[in-house]
């Protein structure tokens, strides 16, 4: 089973407000994908939804093709950042939240999905420390959770935000409605992260 | 020029709600007051460069135009991975400022010392690069850098000439030896020294702030046979874009700079430039040997 495309599902069918048409409207939700060799699922979705024609898909990684293994968002519409180098998306993440409320845009939120190996990048815990501390709450991040971190993390994923002060909740990363549950279940004063935990090695 | 940065960049901020401004901890004391007024665009994320860096990165792409800044080492070495993938890779912009230069702290050690910072810049798409001579400078090119839409650099250091020489970046002729003289071009605060090095040399003296992108146009016209590069940071940073510029014609380029060895020595800035040949004593000695025997009578 893919790890991600669950996950990716709900956030596009059920969670963010952006649209086809709404891609470039200061007031949509942006969607960070930091896993950029999660490509397969996005892609997918992607076309599923309409920002990028299905014929795409057949051509991923051609010399003439705008989809390669990692996503570019000059080249795909939709895409908010370009992604591959692992511990990237958080940091673009919290300067997008803050872009956002600076700009007094209350409405919209930063959504960051990131991997629980790729939480190994130290860069990561910039961000994440950062986040907590200011109760950056227009800020949701989703790890899956493969248990693919080569030495894990104590206590679980979740445990290396809540310890930073993010609200938390871990759920069956298959789990539709769970996982809807635990990405509307933010509070208003802190950043929210969700761990949607899969079998090992997706 | 850290004084003056402050101020222009206080200033900029209360006059344009686009601007917004990064910090890890340098500084911040300094822009307190700027970060009471404007509370939502001054940022201080603590001592977290690389978040620094990917917290620009993510204003730029919401429509702000950060300005980052931070110790030379920090801001360029440290975080040089987001400034590839998290500005150009983006394909969004901001303004990096930095202090410390090639070694204005050198008590301080290798750590906070920079000399490869613009050549680590050179390796990126379309950044301009300012290296101001003097405080002076200041204001006006970090206003037009802030009012662009591309990223730049902006190099300050303790070090600078007795007064400003401004302008655009274009190369400005300082001393001029009359057609065909060797060409010496003094980047930022050097220009002093190699004005009093060239002083009874018949050799064209031409200032910069902007090392990118170059005045090839200028280089070109006042380039003779004889290039003499002097830069503030590694030596030789330029030596590309010059050769480059003059490759239809013979030419001959001395490139002076910052040399890449660890001195492990401490000392003070004049120290240090001493130590690396860039006084007038020792820029002297080597454009005399560059041109010598034939022109130097010294």
């Amino acid at each position: 089973m893919y790890s991600t495309l669950d996950v990716l599902w709900v956030l596009y069918d059920r969670i963010l407000r952006v649209s086809p048409a709404t891609v470039d409207d200061p007031d949509r939700d942006r969607f960070l994908l930091s896993k950029g060799h999660a490509v397969a699922g996005y892609y997918a979705v992607l076309a599923a939804k309409g920002f990028i024609p299905v014929d795409w898909l057949d051509d991923q990684g051609g010399p003439a093709s705008r989809l390669g293994d990692h996503p570019d968002r000059l080249l795909v519409p939709g895409v908010e950042i370009g992604s591959g180098s692992l511990g990237h998306g958080l940091g673009l993440g919290v300067g997008t939240a803050l872009g956002l409320r600076a700009q007094g845009l209350l409405d919209p939120r930063a959504y960051v999905l990131v991997g629980d190996a790729e939480l190994d990048e130290g860069s990561n815990h910039e961000a994440i420390a950062y986040a907590g501390a200011t109760g950056l709450a227009n800020l949701t991040a989703i790890v899956v959770d493969n248990s693919s971190a080569t030495h894990g993390w104590p206590g679980g994923a979740a445990a290396r935000f809540t310890v930073n002060g993010w609200t938390a909740a871990t759920v069956d990363g298959h789990d539709h409605d769970a996982l809807h549950t635990a990405l509307t279940g933010q509070d208003n004063h802190r950043p929210h992260v969700v761990v949607a935990a899969v079998d090992t090695g997706e | 020029m850290r004084d003056s940065f402050i101020d222009t960049t206080t200033a900029l901020l209360a006059e344009d709600p686009r601007t917004a401004l990064v910090l890890a901890d340098i500084s911040a004391a300094q822009f307190a007051p700027a970060a009471a007024r404007h509370p939502d665009r001054v940022v201080n994320v603590g001592i977290r460069e690389q978040l620094m860096v990917g917290v620009a990165g993510g204003l730029a792409l919401t429509g702000l135009r950060p300005v980052v800044h931070s110790y030379a080492p920090f801001l360029v070495e440290r975080a040089y991975e987001q400034l590839k993938l998290d500005l150009d890779h983006q394909g969004v912009s901001a303004v990096l400022v930095s202090v410390g230069a090639s070694y204005d702290r050198a008590a301080a050690g290798r750590t906070h010392l920079s000399p490869a910072d613009v050549a680590l810049i050179d390796t990126l798409q379309d950044w301009t690069v300012h290296v101001p001579g003097h405080p002076g400078e200041v204001p006006a090119l970090l206003r037009a850098t802030v009012a662009a839409d591309t990223s730049a650099y902006v190099r300050l250091s303790v070090l600078h000439n007795d007064r400003p020489y401004g302008g655009d970046g274009s190369l400005r002729v300082v001393r001029d030896a009359g057609p065909g003289a060797p060409l010496l071009v003094a980047v930022g605060p050097v220009l002093d020294a190699a004005l009093a090095a060239t002083a009874d040399l018949p050799v064209t003296v031409a200032y910069t702030h902007r090392p990118r992108p170059f005045d090839v146009a200028g280089l070109r016209a006042l380039a003779g046979t004889d290039v003499i590069l002097v830069e503030p940071y590694l030596a030789g940073t330029s030596s590309r874009v010059v050769t480059t510029a003059l490759a239809d014609r013979p030419h001959r380029l001395l490139a002076l700079g910052v040399g890449r060895q660890d001195l492990r020595r401490y000392g003070s800035a004049e120290d240090h430039t001493r130590w690396h040949g860039l006084d007038a004593a020792g820029l002297r000695r080597s454009v005399a040997d560059f041109l010598a025997p034939a022109l130097v009578r010294a």
